[in-house]
């Protein structure tokens, strides 16, 4: 193995571990042992998706690779150990740990925040954002603010403030310059982020220069600026720029740029010709690169080098780019400020929504080169393309950002030559993806796998499945949108089936339309939601039971150890104390654990099959009616006490709840509908997370659709306001039904608007103004449904047949003897596998 | 009727419930000496229309197979366990998903209107 070199990577950010996959994956081991030194104690991670830090992922997960890449023999990860000096005479560096000799080395630094030198700035008021452990003193510092401000307004700072927000504070920007993110947007493009950014409750200082900070009256500093302006605050984040990492190179003596970096030549060599710089350390013609397409480059380019392979010099790099800051989409593209001479621009610019988009050609008119988005970023992938591969511009040039009743003008992907790059991050190119599914590739995960495409940035999701989608079906792979191996129809075309043809059994469906005679736990359950939509029978007549799914077919939540819940109907979230307490009652007498739920019921656990009929006797005997918090149906309609009570409330916000509930129980729909009717603009009742929100007005309603909670949260979108009562049921008629005639299953409303072409504006024009002639049809349909609508509890107990399948076991009257519970906080709950050895002691306690 | 063939003479038959226990193109539980076997009824089913599965579901560790939903899949009649969602073939109890997974399964018969399960 002695004749093997030895390759050093200073850094492990994410340049720097790009490089060593690349040097990797072209075979570098076979010439070199490869030590990567990083000053950070943990491996590379995903520095542009840094805030969702503090959204919910933990640094694992934005880890960049899994651990074994540096376990790979022959390459060694020294972590939390910073390079402290590089001897060129000796060819060594010289760390904490001793010294180890290089034959070749590659600089990637990378950047620090720059803090310009303020009186009175540190601790909590010299923050910085650029580390996961910056991010941890961030947290810190904001558990006991209420106030954050970030001092500088461009892409980082404005990132810095999201992170402000999502940490509960009341967020700040303060910027020099006299707009927001100065580099990439002209001046129309930096108003219209502000106003947006203002809506959404940030505030924004623009022209301020800090000069000193002091103790605050309010808050903790008081941060001074010219004319006895000043601004108090909790916390202070400085983003004012970075600067290159580039004190080693200093150190060793290599050639520093006028703005910093170690300046490298096409090959990303310094003057040491052992001594290579990639990143944002690195200053080629003057410039340096902040962004992680330009620094993936320089490291392709590096590896492909130090192999021996040929690599494509580095010449510059596209700084186009696209984000969503503060969940504004902004968007800039090559030269946005049209400095190049003869540019023209198209401006289009709406005060209303704050949306602004500029296209920059070139002076023959005949090429993009340029353009600026703010409000809408749809127009970026598109924009983009015609700039990276001079597509000829079409013969009106303002269509590429005008808005179209059709969405944002696409090109579509057939056109864009096999050189296009779709990912800029990896440099994959059409071509690249082409000859990947022409290897077999027939699968988007595998595709991302393979090519690399959408694993950096992910700024390029949406060109690379419409690219993938394309070149399948130009292969002619059809997509196959089949139910299941049963139905080769969609769930949608089903349902047209159904109602068509007044199919009212899953046999008659099947015999028709379909294959075999059983059907399975797929199809069986989607026709018979389609069914109960449609119908809305029973179900626990004979020929529907068989397609419930286990909890329908019980109507009860299945549990992990194979108890049920029960959770009857609570309209509104309103109860008598009478009905509370027999709720308690129940509880106690059959031993439930009992919990509120987040749609203000209460969730009974623990009862084992048997036990159902007879609780829901005594909870039926009550009036209470069955929740089904087991179905794919309403669930609940959560309200605030509004104008009854509420000081501030200016609409009866809990009987318009019961009204929308006892008018929508019992609705089946593709997926589950949650409701919720907020008696005032404070909206406590949170519609604005449900599939259906209404919010009272001095005049009436207002309507907001699609929003969710859970995993993948989303805000309801604003549909239509003021309303009258009947107006408002009228939409929501027309939406559940409209929704449920078109989604496909198990899709919540949220991604079912999501996927609807036309968006929002299509959605209006069907329901509001009746665009395709529905609108009676679907109150109708509506109607049938509340018509035939009866308590499914209530209709099996009152048929002993239906009854006949609610026992533990047909031929014996015992409970199941493998369900055991403990005593935990006063109530039982179910025992873990590792408690299973202390049963006889629990039986013994209890 | 009855389709498990009597293999042999020494085969003994126990009686576990009546056939109105049944409920078609679904299932119900027997006790059984202490076992707990699923039952599942397919009147509609072109050769066998009774099977007997363990209702223990070895994924979740809870006794809930009974209550899953049967189907299909390519050609195999199967039950979709109800909590994680694996199939297992009603004819042998072949898990689809794992190859290492096999719940018992009994021989079963109806006889004059009493479900019977064979022994050994």
């Amino acid at each position: 193995m002695n004749h093997l070199k030895t390759l050093i990577v200073v850094g492990n950010g994410m340049v720097g571990h790009h490089c060593v996959a690349q040097l990797i994956e072209r075979g570098a081991l076979d010439h070199y042992r490869l030590h990567v030194f990083s000053e950070e104690p943990m491996r590379a991670y995903d520095r542009v998706h840094l805030s969702e830090y503090f959204t919910g992922r933990d640094a694992e997960s934005l880890a960049l690779s899994d651990a074994s890449l540096y376990q790979t023999p022959g390459v060694t990860l020294h972590l939390g150990v910073p390079v402290l000096e590089i001897d060129r005479a000796r060819c060594e560096v010289i760390t904490a740990d001793g010294c180890v000799a290089y034959d070749k080395l590659v600089l990637a630094t990378g950047s620090y925040p720059f803090v310009p030198p303020i009186e009175g700035a540190e601790g909590d008021s010299r923050l910085v954002y650029r580390t996961l452990e910056d991010l941890d003193a961030i947290r810190k510092a904001a558990a006991n603010a209420r106030r954050g401000v970030v001092v500088g307004g461009g892409l980082l700072g404005l990132e810095a403030a999201n992170a402000l927000k999502s940490l509960g504070l009341e967020a700040h920007v303060v910027e020099f310059a006299p707009r927001l993110m100065p580099v990439q947007l002209d001046d129309f493009g930096g108003l219209a982020l502000k106003a947006q950014i203002e809506r959404l409750g940030v505030g924004v200082h623009l022209s301020r220069a800090t000069q000193s900070i002091s103790a605050g009256e309010q808050y903790r500093y008081r941060m001074n600026f010219a004319n006895d302006e000043f601004l108090e605050t909790d916390l202070i984040v400085f983003s004012a720029g970075i600067r290159a990492q580039d004190a080693l190179a200093r150190q060793a003596g290599l050639d520093i740029g006028p703005r910093g970096g170690v300046v490298i030549n096409d090959e990303c060599l310094s003057i040491d010709p052992n001594i290579y710089a990639i990143g944002e350390c690195a200053s080629w013609n003057g410039s340096l690169f902040g962004l992680v397409a330009p620094g993936y480059q320089m490291a392709r380019g590096v590896a492909a080098l130090l192999c021996a392979q040929t690599a494509e010099p580095f010449v510059g790099a596209d700084m186009s780019t696209k984000l969503k800051l503060l969940g504004v989409d902004v968007g800039s593209i090559g030269d946005a400020h049209a400095h190049t001479p003869g540019a023209r621009s198209y401006q289009f610019i709406d005060e209303a929504s704050a949306s602004y988009r500029r296209l920059v050609v070139d002076a023959s008119g005949k090429h993009v080169i340029g353009a600026v988005l703010v409000g809408d970023n749809s127009y970026y992938d598109t924009l983009l393309q015609y700039m990276q591969n001079s597509i000829a511009l079409p013969s009106e040039p303002a269509s590429l950002i005008l808005p179209s009743s059709n969405g944002a003008p696409t090109l579509g992907p057939g056109a864009l030559p096999e050189s296009a790059t779709v990912c800029s991050c990896h440099n994959v190119t059409k071509g690249a993806i082409c000859s990947a599914i022409d290897g077999g590739c027939s699968d988007l995960g595998l595709l991302k796998a393979q090519t690399k495409a959408c694993t950096g940035c992910g700024g390029c999701a949406g060109l690379l499945k419409q690219v993938f989608e394309h070149e399948l079906i130009a292969r002619g792979v059809s997509v196959d949108k089949s139910l299941c191996e049963h139905f080769a129809y969609t769930r949608q075309e089903l349902y047209a089936l159904v109602r068509v043809e007044g199919i009212l059994t899953f046999d008659e469906l099947l015999a028709k339309h379909g294959r075999g005679h059983t059907g399975c736990d797929v199809c069986k359950p989607a026709v018979g939601s389609i069914l109960a939509s449609c119908w809305n029978q029973p179900i626990m007549d004979a020929s529907l039971v068989p397609l419930q799914d286990t909890n329908d077919t019980f109507m009860a939540n299945m549990q992990k150890n194979g108890t049920y819940s029960v959770v009857p109907r609570i309209p509104g979230g309103e109860i008598t104390a009478d009905k509370l307490i027999v709720i308690g009652e129940v509880a106690k007498k059959y031993d439930l654990y009992t919990k509120i739920t987040g749609g203000q019921r209460i969730d009974l656990f623990g009862a084992q099959l048997h036990e159902l009929p007879d609780i829901w006797s005594e909870l039926i005997a009550a009036g209470f009616e069955t929740g089904h918090a087991y179905g794919k149906s309403t669930r609940t309609v959560k309200s605030c006490v509004g104008s009854t009570w509420c000081r501030y409330g200016v609409q009866d916000s809990v009987k318009m709840a019961l009204l929308i509930e006892d008018r929508y129980k019992g609705l089946r729909s593709p997926h589950k509908l949650k409701f919720a009717v907020s008696g005032c603009t404070r909206e406590c009742a949170e519609a604005q997370s449900k599939d259906v929100g209404v919010i009272a007005t001095e005049k009436g309603w207002n309507l907001y659709i699609a929003g969710n909670g859970g995993m993948r949260p989303r805000h309801a979108e604003l549909f239509a306001t003021d309303l009258d009562d009947a107006t408002l049921i009228r939409y929501i008629d027309r939406f559940l039904m409209f929704y449920i005639r078109t989604a496909d299953k198990l899709q919540r409303t949220s991604v079912w608007r999501e996927s609807l072409e036309g968006g929002l504006d299509f959605l209006k024009d069907v329901i509001l103004h009746d665009s395709l002639g529905l609108g009676a049809e679907l109150e109708a349909q509506m109607q049938l449904v509340v018509d035939r609508y009866e308590c499914e509890w209530a209709n099996a107990l009152a048929d002993p047949e239906k009854l006949k399948r609610f026992r533990t076991f047909v031929n014996d009257k015992r409970p199941d003897p493998d369900i055991h519970f403990v005593q935990e906080r006063g109530q039982r709950r179910p025992i873990m596998a590792a408690e299973l050895n202390l049963i006889p002691v629990t039986e013994e306690i209890a | 009727m009855s389709q498990a063939n009597p293999q042999r003479n020494l085969t003994t038959w126990k009686g576990v419930c009546s056939e109105t226990d049944l409920v078609s193109n679904s299932g119900v539980v027997v006790w059984l000496d202490g076992a707990q076997v699923a039952l599942f009824y397919l009147p509609g089913a072109q050769d066998q229309t009774l099977f007997a599965i363990d209702n223990h579901d070895p994924e979740s560790g809870a006794n809930v197979i009974g209550r899953g939903l049967i189907g299909s899949i390519k050609g195999d009649l199967v039950v979709a366990a109800p909590i994680y969602k694996q199939h297992y073939r009603l004819e042998d109890g072949q898990c689809l998903e794992a190859p290492d997974q096999r719940l018992r399964v009994w021989p079963v018969r109806l006889n004059a209107g009493v479900v019977e399960l064979a022994l050994d």
